[in-house]
């Protein structure tokens, strides 16, 4: 298991070299979004419209940060902890064929679809250590802006100047593994080890 | 005496602490668990937990971005000479209106009517646990309960016939079903008896125990022994990327039940355990059980 630095936008070549259990450091641009944002951007480029930016070879975080703004109008990172990542299932997969990002970042892990996108089109699920917002904070040398505020501060899209974000583990790699998959059949396996220790009968 | 003010400036030490600063037992658990996890990836998570937890009590800031629901404890001694307990309500909900301004703390109080109340108060909420105690003193507990842990309990009313091992498999299946989602290494509090809303109130109390401070009770500490080793076989690890540490301890209670019901609850706790309390003396003297909070 590797200890990777990569600074964004990263190319496919050094996605692919990316395995399941490496620890990946990140810095450069990357970006928020939740639900609402994932679903605009999508619904924009569908409709052809143009985005705010590139989003080719970005990281995009799910987290809905704690953010406050200085009297010059510039805003500061308070707490910037990953969010539930399995909500974005559902379009995650159109999001990476359409946008090409290369790394998506977040807890909880992503399920098949998710997996099947990243083995295409060469993308990785990172997962962040849940709720630990102050080490996320420290990652985040500057907000270098943010879209869609109508969205509200939670759900818009904000763009992150990353330095030496993580640790990070890459939980799905783009050649088809699963971390978070293969825990939860180690856990289905050592079930009965478990009743075994309770004295409960292994049905 | 009038303790509402005493009360109010101490619960607001004790909210912003319990959201910034980890109690001496939590943090030696979670540092033995990286002692103890085999796997790398679930070392890596107790690596960047402690880091976090540390930064965070450094600049004062919460551990984590969910500071959770507000919840006291109050245990006031049959003897202590207030004057105004009618205000204590009032006193605990402006410490908790604070620390959302000063702290700050996330407003975490939605109304399932209307919206967010931005203040981390409204209906029923500070939630305040009251308890006559014998004695003269007043024990104050600020106790912030996480989402993402707490919506992992739950309560099950089980058939008598299923015993004590239907219980302990209650648990581990649902542990199992759990996996990484309430953010382990967690505390699991566990309750059988008296009836569903008594269960969890008992199982939740159980989670403020010293983490790994065995019950009392022989039998009922050799179940939580074996819950904890059965739970980390499951190989779940921190935060559900692997490993031997899926939860720091399982902590146990039980009350009388009914001839016909085996109501049993799981509360769970998060690696962020966070609580911090205070006793206050019949005289108004402050003493801060957690944390070394001066003024
Ligand atoms: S479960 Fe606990 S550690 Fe995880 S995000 Fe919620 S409060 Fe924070």
């Amino acid at each position: 298991m590797a200890e990777v630095r990569l600074t964004t936008p990263i190319s496919e070549e050094e996605i692919r070299k990316l395995k399941a259990g490496d620890t990946l450091y990140l810095s450069g641009k990357m970006f928020l979004a939740r639900d609402e944002a994932h679903l605009r951007a999508i619904e924009m480029f569908d409709e052809g419209k143009e985005l705010p930016f590139d989003f080719k070879g970005l990281a995009v975080f799910h987290c809905g940060p704690i953010v406050k703004q200085d009297d010059t109008g510039q805003w500061h990172v308070v707490a910037a902890g990953p969010t539930t990542s399995s909500r974005m299932e559902i379009f995650q997969d159109e999001f990476i064929e359409r946008f090409r990002v290369s790394v998506v970042i977040g807890k909880g892990g992503m399920f098949e679809r998710t997996t099947a996108a990243m083995k295409k089109y060469g993308c990785v699920y990172a997962a962040f250590t849940g709720g630990a917002a102050v080490l996320a904070a420290d990652g985040i040398k500057k907000v270098e802006g943010v879209e869609w505020l109508d969205l509200g501060t939670p759900e818009a899209l904000w763009i992150f100047e990353a330095d030496n974000f993580g640790p990070l583990t890459i939980a799905i790699d783009s050649h088809g593994n699963n971390l978070f998959k293969d825990i939860a059949d180690i856990a289905e396996k050592n079930r009965p080890k478990a009743y075994e220790i309770i004295g409960a009968s292994k049905e | 005496m009038e303790f509402a003010p005493i009360i109010e400036k101490v619960a607001f030490n004790l909210m912003k602490y319990s959201a910034t600063v980890l109690p001496d037992n939590a943090i030696k658990a979670i540092k033995t668990a990286y002692e103890k996890e085999k796997s790398t990836t679930g070392k890596a998570q107790l690596g960047a937990i402690i880091k976090n937890f540390e930064s965070g009590a450094e600049k004062s800031t919460p551990m984590c971005q969910d500071t959770g629901i507000h919840i006291y404890y109050v245990e006031i001694g049959a003897d202590c000479p207030i004057d105004d307990l009618g205000k204590f309500r009032e006193a605990l909900t402006n410490a908790s209106r604070k620390t959302t301004t000063e702290v700050p703390m996330r407003p975490n109080a939605v109304d399932p009517f209307g919206s967010n109340s931005g203040d981390n108060t409204g209906r029923y909420i500070p939630w305040i646990n009251w308890e006559i105690v014998s004695g003269d003193k007043i024990k104050i507990t600020a106790f912030p309960k996480g989402g993402g842990s707490e919506n992992m309990s739950t309560v099950k009313m089980l058939k008598p016939g299923v015993g004590l091992t239907g219980v302990m498999k209650e648990v581990v299946d649902w542990m199992i079903s759990a996996g990484g989602q309430p953010c382990p290494p967690t505390v699991v509090g566990v309750a059988i008896g008296g009836g569903a809303d008594i269960a969890i109130k008992i199982a939740k109390k159980q989670l403020m125990r010293p983490i790994g401070e065995p019950h009392p009770q022989k039998e009922v500490a050799e179940m939580e022994q074996k819950l904890l080793k059965a739970i980390n076989t499951t190989g779940i690890g921190p935060m559900g990327l692997g490993g031997n540490i899926t939860s720091l301890a399982v902590h146990m209670d039980y009350a009388m039940r009914h001839p016909a019901s085996l109501p049993m609850a799981i509360a769970v706790q998060c690696w962020a355990a966070r609580q911090s309390a205070a006793e206050i003396s019949a005289d108004g003297k402050v003493k801060y059980l957690h944390h070394d909070i001066k003024d």
